[in-house]
């Protein structure tokens, strides 16, 4: 789709309407922190199945929020077919359907998975990583040794449409980002064909500080308003 | 059989030693669980400074009111020192990758012989995953393993080679446990310091891996 200025500001049911069944989607966050709650919440609520969902991490599904928290809720309602991520503990319903065959998951190093994203995002066919060597997670992997030391080759990870979370834009798109919320969102604004971002505020041009913008505006499609849900209200 | 300590008093106890061994300037990741109170040791004649793996560079104290904006490793929330700085998540794993921390502290289910440690995934089990793990223990320079001595069953931790699949190979540099220091070197896992509680004999006895004993052995600091 055709960049437009001002960027759109959508509705969050809105925005998720462009994930169709079966779609590669990013979601930035790191454990509670910077995921594009009102987003996720959407897409949970729209019943969009067969997802392959690259995330840090699967969010939350526990006892206290056994319906799940975050993108945590796509995996409980059975809307993903396959993961990658660094880690998915505090998820329970992600073990348990890896255990039993449900769900395809792969786990990747939380370094090696970011610059996977950022090759994937800056155009790179891969890049060698010590992470990893010797262990279960080189099986299976090319290698290469250079100058005596051992390294796996990493291949590039792009999806179908990135969420992100933001704290302000400007309505050219541009993005800043507050405290640990930043994490994986401006490496994931590169990497998708579509991105979709959900921010506190949208000012206009020129009052964001060039120096001070992290994800520039020519990455970023579409702008949603956070909502007031517990955490979208809250991170 | 070793003696038993409260519990509270070893994670206190395994946190304290290692934050006695940190030196000054030093740029230090804590992992989740015991590894997370050694911030709460830190000598205060050294400036320390702690790096999290969603990318801040000196972290501080819990706040009094915490904003969920600003977290840490395990979703704690986390204050800023004075003259600290946040990352993206790549530039955080090239700092921990390029060799850029001087030491990382985390637990573990296994550690062996050789400093391979084993602490993401129970095949069959859990599936938590390696999250930083794996980078951080290859990049890091010095690998911190803070454990019990034993697991829930009683089982040595400390292993002659460790059966679960492993997160790094021949990376630890030093575990503490609540009744020791054991450092390696010159490739060997050398007991350099005991707590009071045991002798020579009970702790070789109930560690799964051979130690060498250190001449200089003594008892353990922060005690």
């Amino acid at each position: 789709m055709k960049k437009t200025i001002p960027r759109p500001v959508i509705s969050a049911e809105k925005a998720v309407s462009f994930i169709r069944d079966g779609m590669s989607v990013m979601v930035g966050g790191f454990n509670y922190g910077g995921i594009p709650y009102t987003l996720v919440d959407a897409l949970a609520e729209s019943g969009t199945k067969d997802l392959y969902l690259i995330a840090n991490d699967t969010a939350y599904a526990n006892d206290e929020h056994p319906e799940g928290i975050g993108h945590g809720k796509l995996v409980v309602n059975g809307q993903v077919r396959k993961v990658t991520a660094s880690h998915v503990g505090l998820n329970r319903e992600t073990g348990r359907l890896f255990n039993e065959g449900r769900l395809d998951l792969e786990l990747v190093p939380q370094g090696t998975f970011v610059e996977r994203i950022r090759c994937g995002g800056f155009g790179l066919g891969g890049f060698l990583s010590p992470t990893g060597v010797g262990t279960i997670y080189e099986e299976g992997k090319q290698t290469l040794e250079i100058s005596g030391k051992k390294y796996i080759l990493e291949l590039p990870l792009r999806a179908d449409v990135a969420l992100i979370r933001a704290y302000k834009a400007d309505t050219w798109g541009n993005l800043v980002y507050i405290g640990t919320n930043r994490n994986f969102n401006p490496l994931m604004a590169t990497a998708a064909d579509f991105v979709i971002a959900e921010v506190d505020e949208i000012v206009e041009p020129g009052e964001l500080d060039p120096d001070c913008i992290v994800t520039p505006g020519i990455l970023v499609d579409a702008l949603v308003l956070k909502g007031d849900g517990y955490y979208a209200s809250r991170t | 059989m070793l003696p038993a300590l409260d519990d509270e008093l070893v994670r206190h106890r395994i946190a304290k030693r290692i934050a006695l061994d940190l030196e000054d300037q030093a740029v230090v990741n804590l992992g989740i669980g015991i590894p997370t109170l050694v911030s709460d040791y830190l000598p205060s004649d050294r400036h320390i400074i702690l790096q999290t793996e969603n990318g801040v560079i000196g972290a501080g104290p819990i706040p009094e009111k915490p904003d969920l904006r600003f977290i840490g490793a395990g979703g704690r929330p986390l204050s800023l020192v004075p003259g600290s700085s946040i990352v993206a998540s790549d530039f955080s794993f090239g700092l921990i990758r390029g060799g850029h921390l001087d030491a990382t502290v985390l637990g573990t289910l296994e550690v062996d012989e050789e400093g391979s440690l084993a602490n993401w995934w129970i095949p069959g089990k859990l599936v938590p995953g390696m999250g930083g793990a794996m980078d951080l223990v290859t990049g890091a320079k010095n690998v911190y393993v803070a454990t019990t001595h034993l697991d829930k069953k009683g089982r040595p931790k400390l292993v002659k080679k460790c059966t679960l699949p492993l997160t790094g190979v021949g990376v630890v540099t030093t575990i503490v446990t609540e009744f020791c220091v054991v450092r390696r070197q010159g490739g060997k896992m050398t007991l350099c310091e005991i707590a009071p509680e045991v002798s020579v004999e009970e702790l070789l006895a109930n560690t799964g891996m051979t130690l060498s004993v250190s001449p200089e052995l003594r008892t353990m600091l922060g005690i």
